[in-house]
């Protein structure tokens, strides 16, 4: 799990072009929008573009958003329950 | 005021010339290179002067011009739709943006106006500007901002209603002048 949210915060910040922010400057429980890390809509977008990208997974319902990109760690643990094997 | 030591890209120009300026706004990373260039020029322009501590935001208007209008992220939006489109670079796929890119981090309201030309024309900018600054405006920025590819020009002019110190009369005439000094200063 630590090591797929590390890989996680190194993707976020690549596509995210975040280049102001090191891997270790977003916390694994820190919101990733409004006051957190200070993410918008269209990165909102490009988080959904990320996760099928990188890791297979297509959000089959779009009003889960919200709780999947709270944070680093409620992405990680919906990529480890949906990731096929 | 900056100048690069070597030929270096149009990414790496506007990379190093953000950071050379200091300028704190993370933003700046996430745009496309058009915003880029016009959020520098105008934090160049300004030199530090807050217009908005001057006059009212809805009096403050941006008004520019160039010849490639958004193509050069046109293009690389286009590329990225190849494997999976890029919503980031879609919301930069039209030139007006630069104009809400500046408004954004400036902190202005008034009237926006972005024309398409083959080059730039000091004789509709002059008429143009004088125009919105008789219709209310207090102050307009204006000028060419050219993004395409590594070909790079970007000319930018503030016109104010009030009479300032050492301020140049806005007349076409005055603007080729300005704008034919920049390019051989470049």
């Amino acid at each position: 799990m630590d090591e797929l949210m590390m890989d996680l915060k190194k993707k976020i910040i690549e596509a995210l072009n975040l280049k102001h922010l090191k891997p270790e400057d977003i916390g694994d429980d820190q919101p990733l929008f409004g006051d957190g890390v200070g993410l918008d809509s269209i990165d909102a977008l490009e988080l959904i573009v990320l996760m099928q990208h990188h890791y297979n997974i297509k959000l089959a319902d779009p009003e889960q958003g919200p709780k999947i990109f709270y944070s680093v760690k409620t992405m990680a643990e919906y990529i480890r329950s949906h990731q096929k094997v | 005021m900056f100048e690069q030591q070597h030929a270096a890209s149009v990414d790496t120009f506007l990379a190093d010339a953000y950071e050379h300026l200091q300028i704190n706004y993370p933003k700046f990373y996430k745009m496309d290179n058009l915003s880029k260039a016009g959020v520098l020029g105008t934090e160049v322009l300004l030199n530090g002067r807050s217009l908005k501590d001057e006059y009212p935001p809805s009096g403050i208007a941006v008004v520019l011009s160039n010849a490639s209008a958004s193509l050069d992220t046109d293009l690389k939006y286009e590329a990225s739709t190849r494997k999976i489109a890029s919503p980031a670079l879609f919301v930069y796929t039209l030139p007006n943006i630069v104009m809400g890119e500046i408004c954004i981090r400036q902190g202005w309201k008034g009237e926006n106006g972005f024309f398409v030309f083959d080059k730039f024309d000091p004789l509709f900018m002059a008429s143009y500007v004088d125009q919105v600054l008789t219709e209310g405006a207090d102050a307009c920025l204006a000028g060419w901002i050219e993004i395409m590819g590594e070909r790079h020009n970007v000319f930018l002019y503030l016109v104010e209603n009030k009479n300032g110190m050492n301020a140049l009369p806005h007349t076409a005439a005055q603007l080729t002048e300005l704008y034919q000094k920049a390019l051989w200063t470049n």
